[in-house]
């Protein structure tokens, strides 16, 4: 029955995603079109944290980070393409792209990479320590990236004109939300598998019981770590997009800030929900806009929303709608 | 140079005793409640607001510190009674969540109370001098006023936990909550004692920064990240750890602000040399965390668990 309910609650916010763009197109709307890119490019960033903290239950509060490197993938390659400068000429030539395929495979490289790095720091603690070191990574990466002069620093780097897509017009509105849907849908449908895998099963188990995991010869630490490449990964590629989506990218996007609002459309929508991060985000996304039309300092009723969630509506949107989460 | 360098070394030491302001607080909130709590920071905030607007409006730095330290006091003992209390139970998720909405409230409520201008806190007459240091560079009489101020709470802080009935009892629950509880304290009333001292220390760091520096929204946030390397390095819950980790944390980033560029210049050119140098010394501090965690994963002081 609450399999069935949650289905169905799926089943419309799939739904809503596609066609409020396509109604939004049909009405000349395109900042409607942006709006709802955001919600997916949010959504797949949730979807990369949801898998460590909902399914791991690691709460990475330094999500920001792989965002960013993201972000920062798709504005230094961008830059270099641009002005015909390589990266690097020695011991090999390096250029830059204006190819967001290269760009996205860059960006899961590197993001890899740091998180391979910091996991294997974190990782060793838990609980709180966890908590604060990831946040204090990212702080780390953040104060990096503004004090680092060559791209920019503090005030951040434009992307002039929005990376490519083979065969596609990626500045057309539509196109590009419709690249960040399929993007969106890929990484769900991964997620969807992972979880379910023999990978997946070991990674909640050891959420629930470390001890037993490891009584079993599973070594809840290596589990935990490829968890977390796997889900920075996703994040940094939900980075690239929002880097082209503004032509933008600055150290606001590897803030704490942006570790918490990651956070915030994870557990808004529904923490270890498949469609938890999507709902999250789309509610973030359309309280931002109603609110924040009506008045300007609209994070305060967000606030006092988040933490009625937080106090009394523990499962979140999709939790409250469809009730408790059957263990898989 | 050697001025300079003593000068820096007073920077330092001015960084990491206001740093202990924050950190203790939140390392005894963590130690007796076991509760993490990101709007530290906000209380912080409040403090230097509140010190910034009753000086303005009476012309007295004095009452100023006094009202930080009691609105950040009566907003802790708000915050903890009406909200905190519900999480103790909860697992860290929770309580990242709720005190991270808690700073959206309190930035937004305090920007549309204040608006986003900076506010500025004037200095006291009698200390506006400066001291002529050995070497003879000039420091601000207020920062060592400050320096003094700090250190001389710090004591009494360490008098508190250890001499007091008061200190008694919070070193009891960091122990064991149900035991004391059952041998009659009100441990309700000894929570909401705890998180009101932990926010007045931080209202008053915020108080003596605001001097120094502009009171701004948004002002306790960097304070507070740096307040958690400070207690993850000491080890969370531990009064000592956070002592230590605050000075190592403080001398480390003014310290590696000023050696690293000179460092580097030793053998680059100057301008990529204060490049690389600055980038670096901005990361120093998390390095050094890193380095401790890797060797001692609960901290310096921290119970192994």
């Amino acid at each position: 029955m609450t399999m069935n309910r949650e289905f169905l609650i799926n089943s419309i916010l799939a739904i809503a995603l596609i066609t409020v763009p396509l109604i939004a197109l049909g009405m000349d709307e395109p900042f409607i079109i942006t709006l709802a890119t955001k919600v997916a490019i949010f959504a797949m960033a949730g979807v990369g944290l949801n898998l460590v903290l909902g399914y791991g239950g690691l709460v990475s509060f330094g999500h920001a980070a792989f965002f960013g490197i993201g972000g920062y993938a798709a504005g230094i390659l961008a830059s270099h393409a641009l002005n015909y400068e390589p990266i690097m000429e020695s011991p090999f030539l390096i250029e830059g792209t204006t190819q967001m395929i290269i760009i996205w495979i860059v960006a899961l490289i590197v993001s890899a990479l740091v998180a391979l790095l910091i996991g294997a720091i974190t990782l060793r603690t838990s609980g709180v320590y966890f908590i604060m070191i990831t946040l204090a990574f990212a702080q780390m990466i953040y104060y990096f990236a503004i004090s680092w002069p060559a791209y920019g620093g503090e005030d951040g780097l434009s992307i002039y004109v929005r990376n490519g897509f083979p065969g596609i017009n990626t500045l057309d509105p539509i196109s590009f939300f419709a690249l960040c849907a399929v993007m969106l849908a890929i990484a769900m449908v991964f997620s969807a598998v992972l979880i379910r895998s023999r990978f997946g099963l070991a990674l909640q188990g050891a959420r629930q019981n470390a001890q037993r995991m490891t009584a079993v010869g599973i070594a809840p630490f290596r589990i935990r770590l490829v968890a977390f490449v796997i889900s920075a990964m996703i994040t940094a590629l939900a980075g690239a997009l929002y880097a082209d989506l503004n032509r933008f990218v600055s150290p606001t996007m590897l803030s704490w800030h942006m570790s918490g609002e990651i956070m915030v459309f994870v557990i808004l929508g529904g923490v270890g929900r498949l469609f938890g991060p999507l709902a999250g985000a789309a509610l973030y996304i359309i309280l931002e806009h109603l609110l924040g039309g009506v008045w300007e300092f609209w994070q305060l009723p967000l606030g006092v929303l988040l933490l009625l969630v937080v106090l009394f509506a523990r499962g979140g949107l999709v939790g409250v709608l469809a009730g408790e989460r059957k263990h898989v | 140079m050697f001025s300079l360098f003593l000068e820096q070394l007073l920077n330092g030491l001015q960084s990491g005793v206001m740093l202990f302001l924050m950190a203790s607080g939140l390392t005894l909130v963590f130690g007796v409640m076991g509760l993490i709590n990101l709007a530290h920071g906000s209380l912080y905030m409040i403090g230097a607001f509140a010190c910034a607007a009753v000086a303005a409006w009476t012309g007295s730095f004095w009452l100023g510190l006094v009202a930080s330290l009691m609105a950040a006091a009566i907003a802790g003992a708000l915050v903890e009674m009406l909200i905190i209390r519900r999480l103790y139970n909860r697992d860290h998720l929770d309580q990242v969540l709720a005190t991270f909405a808690l700073i959206l409230i309190f930035s937004e409520g305090t920007r549309w109370i204040f608006g986003s201008f900076p506010l500025f806190l004037s200095v006291p007459d009698f200390l506006t001098g400066t001291v002529i240091l050995p070497g003879g560079s000039q420091y601000p009489l207020f920062r060592l006023a400050i320096i003094v101020a700090g250190l001389a709470v710090a004591v009494g802080l360490f008098l508190l936990i250890g001499k007091t009935r008061l200190g008694i009892r919070i070193r009891a629950g960091e122990a064991d909550r149900g035991m004391i509880a059952a041998l009659g304290v009100d441990i309700d009333r000894l929570y909401t004692i705890v998180f009101a001292l932990g926010a007045a220390l931080a209202g008053l760091a915020g108080a003596f920064v605001g001097t120094t520096q502009s009171v701004q929204v948004g002002m306790g946030e960097p304070v507070l990240i740096l307040a958690f390397v400070v207690i993850v390095i000491g080890g969370i819950g531990s009064i000592k750890g956070a002592l230590v980790g605050s000075l190592l944390v403080g001398f480390t980033d003014t310290m590696g602000r000023f050696l690293l560029p000179h460092a580097f210049a030793t053998f680059l050119d100057p301008s990529s040399a204060t490049a690389i140098g600055s980038a670096l010394a901005s990361m120093l501090i998390y390095i050094v965390m890193a380095l401790v965690l890797f060797l001692r994963p609960s901290g310096l002081f921290g119970a192994t668990s």
